[in-house]
């Protein structure tokens, strides 16, 4: 395959230019929690497929998964999960051109923080409640 | 504008616009459908099979589930390829790795939709 040609054009600075910041953390975040749930989709797809065959096989599956590294992993998709759906939200907000000053900005990132781990550990306590 | 660029049809307003709405579009669709997910999962945690079997084969629970697992791997095949497009610069394995990723949500996809009809439709 060719290579593309390298036009002269200047590149922005990249990253380790800038002060970190919890905006921009907040964005790494997003992305690398929509990473982790894409592996995520392989177990949900895993246990489905568990849940089609056969009682012997789904329950080796969900026992993988209620071992304390399974939970562990469980409680790392859930907050993955609740923060990438707030971050959307948060784009949502930004798509219709509201929420840009930088203290909504660094409000807006402060919220999706505590509002991920405040929901992760309510479906927590839900989950733990409807097992027992 | 690169010469291959332009051979390609790249640059501004082409397929550009497409992805950034149909990413949109699935986030806006996966929301109430990752919900329902997420309740389905909890109303089955340590369930027996024949009971999640049985939550399945309700047909809401089932379009529902299969909307869900469309949506979601829509979205994650759209974000995926953005982040290749941004961290694999070498032609060759950019090429390999958006391959990679469409081949796989497809796959994911097909499975999860046989293990819900399976379990609607079968024994």
């Amino acid at each position: 395959m060719s290579q593309n040609k390298v036009s002269s054009r200047p590149l922005s600075p990249h990253l380790q230019i800038y002060r970190p910041m919890l905006s921009t953390a907040m964005s790494i975040f997003h992305r690398i929690t929509g990473v982790a749930l894409s592996v995520g989709m392989i177990l949900l797809v895993w246990w489905f497929m568990a849940a089609a065959s056969s009682d012997d096989y789904f329950n080796f599956v969900n026992g993988l998964l209620a071992h304390w590294l399974g939970r562990l992993m469980l409680f790392g998709f859930t907050w993955a999960l609740m923060h990438h759906i707030l971050g959307g939200l948060r784009h949502f907000l930004w798509d219709t051109g509201r929420g840009f000053e930088l203290n909504k900005v660094e409000w807006l990132a402060r919220a999706n923080l505590i509002g991920s781990i405040a929901l992760t550990l309510l479906l927590w306590i839900i989950a733990y409640g409807v097992r027992a | 504008m690169s010469d291959l660029g332009k051979v390609r049809g790249l640059g501004s307003a082409k397929s550009g616009t497409e992805h950034f709405w149909m990413q949109r579009v699935t986030a806006i669709a996966n929301l109430p459908l990752v919900i329902f997910l997420i309740y389905f999962i909890l109303a089955h945690l340590g369930a027996p099979r024949a009971a999640v079997v049985a939550s399945i084969k309700n047909p809401f629970c089932a379009v529902t589930l299969s909307l869900a697992m469309v949506s979601i791997l829509w979205h994650m095949r759209l974000g995926l390829q953005v982040v290749i497009e941004d961290y694999v610069h070498s032609e060759g394995r950019k090429l390999a790795a958006l391959l990679i990723i469409n081949f796989t949500t497809f796959i994911l996809g097909a499975l999860a939709l046989y293990a819900i009809l399976e379990m609607s439709f079968g024994l």
